[in-house]
């Protein structure tokens, strides 16, 4: 009932805000139009007014100084540009204000939707869109952005481990539609009925290598918010992707082909030859500027400002060369991306690591916000030329052979992979086959000496609408009646990635016994010569971090940002999380390095964000040793926000995976410490009980201070955490975290804790430096307890 | 394989195949491989898997060859380790890498236990039906024995993050005197539930010696 109202209330903001954005943009268009003229007079005024008003100060000239000018054509194009991006931005505010619009119609649709009332309006007042949307703008400026987002963020494993089947439709599939359309076209245009006898077969079979690619912008941007399965996602993805070097191909091909009268074998021949150029130079490019990059960032720890700035240009000149030489550039700046992705993050600093995910995904979104909102302008203003019979046919035969292509491959196909397509994943994917803005840009690249350039205009724009609109709209509908099977993302936790790991090797062990390759082996020997050789060149700290154990810092590091996050404002205990590495130890394999500088990083972060140990646990503690750097124990907390949100990005694309650390906070034992203590502690304090003694269980402990102190904290290793004080009520009930007791032998002595209450840590491990993560658990609600 | 093979008659292939699943052609390819682990005999012994070069560079590779050699994954509800094992028992433990097939996939839910069932026993080692955090933290000191060497006191903090995952999410509420005895079967389901075993735990048995890029 209440959200009823609200619904409506909702909405009502909702509309008043389009219809704003509406008048906005109408203004703005009028307003270019006014003042572009009159400059030259403004200068005038001004002088008028002089003698009407005081002079304000002497002056030695009787030539008056003008109060205000305006030059409007020296900034005109930058402003524009400028205005056009904010004005989409707002559009794309106003959709999410009323948040059910964006789960029924995907954005794209959205954006369009608005670009054809803006063309509209523009067109009604005569006025011509800017000169911002040219073929040349989009495909150097705008691509890109696109396909550097879509690479830097491509997840590899999934793709990796489908990399025949995606190359399968990507390629052949694309063939196949091109050549289909193509040759179903030409044999409408044979009918003279429809008034399209003057296209030729080259023509028809360019326009058809136009149409043909699925876009992957359109698409993903309908199937995110679906969540559909990972092999339909990555496949789609993929395809959408690789296809560009097929269309690049087939487009020169045909282009060159259409102005000559006949067609040879040998050309065909030489298509074949130039795809595979186009292919491999595109992955060799786009591998080299990756390598490089990598190698470049290996020396910037002094610079740490422009970090981020290497991983655009080397990508923006690998999508450059690429260009220039007319192979695929769209694979170039994938490849580069994926090359590059790891190494960089690993030698970068952490800032640098967010402003570079947070600045490839801004500038990605804009520029895909503008593709689409400029489709919808430019569909009004340019010239077409409708023909029914050829875009109602063009339609048809587009989804007909999608479909039928789908199809075919994947009967082909689908013995050769473990998990099988079902005719609902086909169907998924011959749906989600979306057609968008590369075509559109690619269309008006086309020769002007092809005379029904203007038809082809029109047919593609009402492919590319068609497709957007009405499959992307109805695809979230069909896709949940039919069932199709969904992803869960939900998969950040430890034990998934342990487990997934060891299925992994059980799998790959399997394997060696029956004497089989597969893409685990590839992956195993990869893995090796990625450590062995690749990581020495191009990381600077090298070592070889198991995922298991990075996925567990990171987890840790979330958590304690959590906790720094929730509102405690009480909190008296420093939270405190330590990387997991011992560098002594790492001696098994000398060729690598110790990874001081990370942990050294890690800890940075951390000391500064650690609150200041109040008086109030002052007072339970009596033996407190401070640290040697006292400076880790101050509040240092002023950036603890954006190291926050740092952390946050780093799981840009998976939003639960902030759910996760939410919802599964856990904490760990100290080594030697057993599971038992823990759960003893647990149960006895209850409430405002804060008192958790350690009880050093195991004989690693070397080291204790009396029990209940906090422990030094050393540099590179835990830091202890005072137990906590009381909690304060704000905070939200939690579920009850258990104890486990994993320790078989029952006979745990269960000692009474320590009173009076001075919280203890845990007992501080061996003073070697063991890595120890500590996590402090935030409050079990009910309990309101610290501990951890 | 080349050389000419003794193979079962084929009413003892159709038997193992009610009983697997597997096709008349991967029980072949199975058995000559059988063999050729084997050196011909009839029965496979620890000491067979252990020549098998490519293994050694597996982290877990005991684990995986002791559950050869456990009971509990010849479907007979059986426990207990044996010492040698037939071609039937082999081809049973090989089935639980069996693809689904796409009709099956509607009814995953069974091959997921059964896959997920091969993994758990494979950590409870001393068959009581739990993992108890000394079982997971061996696990882990496995799973990173080779690719690093961390202390020890890693994999054990490890052990204990991820057995305080489970804690968590497979009992919300506990009374104080309960204590978590270690991750039950169903412990174990609930925990991988968002894990889609029963797509990725699969080996392609119809080609072998080839590599497959598709999965």
């Amino acid at each position: 009932m209440g959200s009823s109202v609200l619904c409506r209330a909702g909405i009502k903001r909702g509309v008043s805000c389009m219809l704003l954005l509406l008048l906005l943009f109408c203004f703005g268009g009028k307003c270019e139009v006014q003042e572009s003229k009159p400059s030259p007079p403004t200068n005038l005024q001004p002088v008028e007014n002089e003698f009407n008003q005081p002079q304000a100060y002497p002056e030695e000239e009787r030539a008056n100084l003008p109060m205000f000018t305006m030059d409007y054509p020296r900034i005109q194009i930058p402003f524009e540009i400028t205005l056009w991006v904010l004005l989409a931005s707002f559009a794309k505010i106003g959709f999410h204000i009323y948040h059910k619009i964006t789960i029924w119609i995907p954005e794209s649709c959205l954006l369009i939707a608005i670009g054809l009332i803006v063309g509209a309006i523009m067109h009604a007042v005569k006025e011509e869109p800017p000169a911002v949307l040219t073929s040349n703008v989009f495909f150097l400026y705008m691509l890109p952005l696109i396909v550097l987002d879509n690479g830097y963020f491509m997840p590899t494993r999934p793709f990796f481990e489908n990399m025949g089947t995606v190359l399968w439709y990507a390629v052949v599939g694309t063939l196949w539609n091109s050549i289909g359309i193509g040759l179903s076209l030409f044999a409408i245009c044979q009918f003279e009925v429809f008034g399209v006898q003057d296209i030729n077969l080259q023509e028809n079979l360019l326009f058809a290598s136009i149409i043909s690619a699925v876009d992957p912008v359109a698409a993903l941007n309908v199937f995110e918010d679906i969540g559909v399965n990972e092999q339909i996602y990555i496949v789609i993805f993929g395809e959408g992707l690789y296809n560009d070097a097929v269309t690049v191909v087939l487009y020169n091909m045909f282009s060159f082909l259409a102005d000559l009268p006949v067609v040879e074998s040998t050309d065909v021949f030489l298509g074949v030859a130039r795809f595979f150029i186009v292919a491999a130079g595109g992955i060799l490019f786009g591998l080299l500027f990756g390598f490089v990059a990598a190698f470049t960032t290996r020396f910037t720890h002094n610079v740490r400002q422009i970090e981020p700035l290497f991983v655009f240009m080397y990508s923006y000149m690998a999508y450059l060369v690429a260009e220039c030489f007319a192979i695929s550039s769209v694979l170039a700046i994938i490849t580069c991306a994926i090359t590059m992705k790891h190494y960089v993050e690993e030698n970068v600093s952490q800032r640098s690591c967010t402003t570079i995910r947070h600045v490839v995904k801004m500038l990605a979104t804009v520029s895909e916000t503008l593709i689409f909102f400029f489709l919808g302008v430019v569909t009004i203003t340019t010239e077409h030329e409708w023909n029914w019979a050829y875009i109602l046919f063009t339609l048809l035969f587009a989804f007909i052979w999608r479909g039928l292509g789908i199809l075919v491959l994947t009967q082909i196909i689908n013995p050769f992979r473990t998990i099988q397509f079902t005719f609902k994943d086909q169907f998924g994917l011959a749906y989600g086959g979306l057609r968008g803005a590369i075509c559109f840009a690619l269309v008006f690249t086309l020769p002007d000496n092809i005379n029904r350039k203007n038809l082809f205009v029109t047919a593609s724009i009402a492919v590319i609408i068609f497709t957007v609109f009405l499959q992307g709209i109805s695809i979230r509908p069909i896709v949940e009646y039919m069932n199709i099977r969904k992803t869960n993302k939900d998969l950040n936790t430890i034990n998934v990635e342990v487990h997934s790991r060891m299925m992994e090797h059980v799998v790959c062990g399997i394997e060696d016994l029956c004497g089989q390759w597969s893409h685990y082996y590839w992956k195993d020997k990869f893995k090796k010569f990625n450590d062995r050789v690749l990581r020495r060149i191009l990381v600077r700290d090298n070592r070889a971090e198991s995922s298991i154990v990075a996925l567990y810092k990171r987890l840790e590091l979330q958590n304690a940002m959590g906790l720094l996050d929730s509102p405690m404002g009480d909190l008296s205990a420093a939270p405190s999380i330590v990387s997991l590495y011992d560098e002594r130890k790492e001696a098994s394999r000398p060729k690598r390095k110790f990874l001081a500088g990370d942990v050294r990083k890690m800890h940075d972060i951390l000391s500064k964000n650690m609150y200041k140990i109040r008086q109030k646990t002052m007072a339970y503690t009596n033996k407190y040793n401070l640290p040697d750097d006292t400076r880790t124990q101050e509040i240092l907390i002023r950036r603890h926000a954006s190291i926050r949100r740092s952390l946050r990005a780093e799981s840009f694309r998976e939003p639960s995976a902030q759910n996760t650390f939410k919802s599964q906070k856990y904490y760990s034992l100290q080594p030697g410490g057993s599971l038992e203590t823990a759960f003893e502690l647990r149960r006895r304090s209850n409430g405002a009980d804060v008192d958790l003694s350690a009880r050093p269980q195991s004989s690693d402990v070397s080291l204790r201070s009396s029990s209940r102190s906090i422990l030094p904290m050393r540099k590179l290793n835990t830091i202890k955490e005072s137990g906590g004080a009381v909690e304060p009520p704000a905070v939200p009930p939690h579920p009850h975290t258990d104890q486990i007791d994993g320790d078989k032998d029952p006979h745990e002595p269960m000692q009474p804790p320590q009173l009076p209450p001075p919280p203890g840590g845990w007992v501080r491990e061996n003073q070697n430096g063991e890595g120890n993560p500590l996590l402090r658990h935030p409050s079990q609600g009910s309990r309101g307890s610290v501990r951890f | 394989m080349g050389a000419f093979q003794s193979s079962p008659s084929q009413p003892e292939y159709v038997d193992l195949k009610e009983k697997t699943g597997f096709s008349i052609s991967q029980i072949g390819v199975l058995h000559t491989r059988f063999k050729l682990l084997g050196h011909n005999g009839e029965t496979l012994k620890r000491d067979h898997f252990n020549s098998i070069p490519d293994l050694a560079c597996n982290p877990i590779r005991s684990q995986i060859i002791e559950a050869f050699f456990d009971r509990r994954n010849f479907r007979r509800n059986g426990e207990g380790p044996v010492d040698e094992i037939h071609f039937e028992e082999f081809l049973m433990v090989m089935s639980h890498f069996k693809a689904p097939s796409p009709r099956m996939i509607e009814e995953r839910e069974s091959v997921r236990r059964e896959k997920l069932r091969f993994i758990f026993n494979m950590h409870d080692t001393d068959d009581d039906g739990t993992i108890t955090l000394e079982e997971y933290r061996h696990v882990i000191d496995e799973l990173l024995s080779l690719t690093e060497d961390l202390g020890k006191d890693t994999a054990k903090g490890i052990a204990d993050a991820a057995m305080r995952e489970v804690a968590s999410t497979s009992m919300a509420h506990m009374e104080p005197d309960e204590f978590f005895e270690g991750i039950t079967f169903e412990h174990f389901l609930k925990l991988l539930k968002g894990f889609e075993i029963e797509l990725k735990m699969n080996v392609h048995f119809s080609m072998m010696d080839t590599p497959t890029f598709c999965k």
